[in-house]
């Protein structure tokens, strides 16, 4: 990117990035029949999608990769949210959504989706891993053994999306109360605050005074 | 240098010594000790459980979630432009440098780049949160092993640097100043002067603390050796920033990856320390602050002249895609991972904060340390409670 220009498009034309193609090649090679599908975005990053039943051989292999920095794991609830933003008048009818789920780069084939990103120390190269999470069982292996610090943060996306860690030697939840119901993070749980008091509606772009379609007020 | 591997190898040889006692059952009672949720040593409200035989610690564990506040769940019934009031308040002693990996992220999916003056004072303005949040850490530093004096030295300093903040974006803690593709406003006049003195004063204030702190015996023995990380613990663990630089790791993000930002354009130098222990920890980040101010006093004499703010439209949309920024923040790497579906707010943001992965290795460092070393410990590590639990 150069520094200089002030609006350049970097993502559609931007030329190959060698690096990252060599290093994708070298990780799919590795992996083998575990990647399902992967990506390059040209001096941006990289995405792999894997198998659930190849997750834990990812992490191993992508250690012995140089990819020794763990960076996090979380998940991605591809539904779009029941309740849109939040915004909807109670009085009236529920509108009309669209609940197509569609599942961003690398594709997928379930709601659910573990990410996890793992960096090279030496190089500050990350790549992006995701895995289908089937939603019948809603559990995938447990990273901990290999990364130490995916302890906490499978914890939390325990807490927060149902996503059962197996393997995982303390899955307790770390914000909530033990007996608290539910998954805050996935989409149809409603944001309460939301549902008790509804929200007014965004205020998209007020006018600035100076603006060619307010000039007509009278300055004093 | 070989006395880091004695020190690793004693560390090691405490925590194994701990675990024996609890599965062979000798013959002494354990007790558990509860610390906080409201303690001077938690930086607000963190609670530590540690279990101890004797003086030693052979369990621990913090127990964070006092201050959840459900960020990520907030950011999608937002618009992105909403969503940098929310991140203001992670970290919240280094409030401006919270926004610019978001906004980022969103200006990479966009295609939008600020122009090369809002690059350079956005550069400038988290150098100088860098500053306002690392220089109430040395202060504090004293307070965690009884010196009182340099904390008011700390609060004393860090006024002039959240006055430039303030003079700048009209906020002293929580800025809300990045823009998608630039900024809300110019600097004001006189803000280069004004921040040549205070970059001045910050520096003695750094020979100040290093002469009150560093260099006394007893800071020096409470310090060093104590709290050891390894390299490769502190990698598998995501420890980021200075906690991963004083394991030997010379990775810093700011230089070792290109963003649209003016640290490639100054000179200043990465510190590393190979011990990994406490003191070690302590003194990168004083380090951190001084190789800072220079960075600011360099910034100030580069500044490029034009436009604040690209052309963006008023009503900010952004394309479908996927992105990933993160930056070195005071505190360590922190990261957004934006999803977007084309809507006028993000679909789903992972916050990757740094507190949270640098906490969750207490488990492991604090098992076989002594008591009064837990604060120590706790102190070196540098945690914010927003940044823990967001």
């Amino acid at each position: 990117m150069s520094p200089l220009s002030s609006t350049t498009d970097s993502t559609t034309d931007a030329p190959r990035d060698d690096v990252r193609e060599t290093e994708i090649a070298r990780i799919t090679s590795a992996l083998g029949d575990g990647v399902v599908d992967s990506m390059v975005k040209p001096h941006d990053d990289m995405w792999i999608r894997v198998t659930a039943d190849s997750w834990m051989n990812t992490a191993e292999t992508l250690k012995s990769l140089g990819y020794t920095y763990f960076c996090f794991i979380s998940a991605i609830d591809w539904m779009p949210s029941p309740f849109g933003k939040g915004e909807d008048d109670p009085t009236e009818p529920a509108p009309e959504r669209d609940m197509s789920i569609k599942q961003g780069y690398t594709g997928g084939a379930t709601r659910f989706q573990v990410l996890a990103r793992l960096t090279q120390p030496q190089t500050s190269l990350g790549v992006n891993i995701k895995a289908d999470v089937d939603e019948s069982t809603m559990s995938i292996q447990s990273w901990t053994s290999v990364f130490a610090g995916a302890n906490w943060h499978e914890r939390e996306t325990w807490e927060m999306y149902g996503i059962v860690f197996a393997g995982h030697p303390d899955l307790r939840k770390m914000y909530l109360p033990m007996d608290f119901e539910g998954f805050p993070l996935r989409k149809d749980f409603p944001l309460l605050a939301r549902i008790v008091k509804p929200w007014p509606g965004i205020v998209d772009v007020e006018p600035m005074p100076g603006d060619d379609d307010q000039e007509e007020g009278t300055a004093s | 240098m070989s006395l880091i591997g004695d020190r690793q190898q004693l560390a090691y040889i405490a925590a194994q010594a701990a675990d024996a006692r609890v599965n062979v059952e000798l013959e002494t009672e354990g007790m558990t000790l509860n610390i906080g949720p409201q303690h001077p040593a938690t930086h607000g409200t963190l609670r530590i459980i540690a279990r101890l035989d004797g003086e030693q610690v052979i369990w621990a564990e913090p127990s964070a979630g006092y201050m959840h506040r459900g960020y990520e769940k907030l950011t999608e019934v937002r618009t992105y432009p909403q969503v940098t009031a929310l991140i203001n308040r992670i970290d919240w002693l280094g409030s401006f440098a919270n926004e610019v990996p978001f906004i980022l992220a969103a200006e990479k999916l966009m295609g939008v780049e600020a122009p090369p003056r809002a690059q350079h004072i956005r550069t400038i303005l988290f150098e100088l949160s860098r500053i306002a949040n690392v220089s109430l850490f040395l202060g504090d530093l004293g307070v965690q092993m009884g010196a009182i004096t340099p904390v008011f030295f700390a609060f004393r300093d860090r006024e002039y640097v959240l006055n430039l903040i303030e003079g700048a974006t009209g906020g002293r803690f929580h800025p809300n100043f990045d823009r998608i593709g630039g900024l809300k406003d110019d600097l004001p006049a006189g803000f280069i002067d004004e921040t040549r003195m205070v970059m001045k004063k910050l520096r003695t204030f750094c020979d100040e603390i290093e002469g009150l702190l560093f260099g006394n015996e007893i800071f020096q023995s409470r310090t060093r050796g104590i709290g050891v990380i390894p390299k490769d613990v502190a990698l598998q663990y995501g420890l980021s920033g200075a906690n991963l630089r004083a394991s030997g790791v010379d990775w810093d993000l700011r230089r070792d990856q290109s963003l649209p930002m003016a640290w490639d354009k100054v000179d200043w130098k990465v510190w590393t320390h190979p011990d990994g222990d406490s003191f070690a920890r302590c003194w990168i980040r004083l380090q951190e602050t001084r190789e800072a101010t220079k960075i600011v006093d360099q910034l100030l004499d580069t500044i490029p002249s034009g436009p604040v703010m690209a052309k963006v439209p008023k009503i900010i949309k952004v394309p479908e895609g996927e992105a990933w920024v993160s930056t070195e923040n005071p505190l360590g790497e922190m990261g957004y991972y934006v999803v977007s579906q084309g809507d006028q707010g993000p679909f789903r943001v992972k916050i990757r904060s740094a507190s949270f992965n640098n906490i969750s290795i207490v488990p492991w460092v604090l098992k076989g340390v002594y008591v009064p070393d837990i604060i120590t410990i706790l102190a070196s590590l540098y945690f914010i409670l927003g940044d823990i639990d967001r």
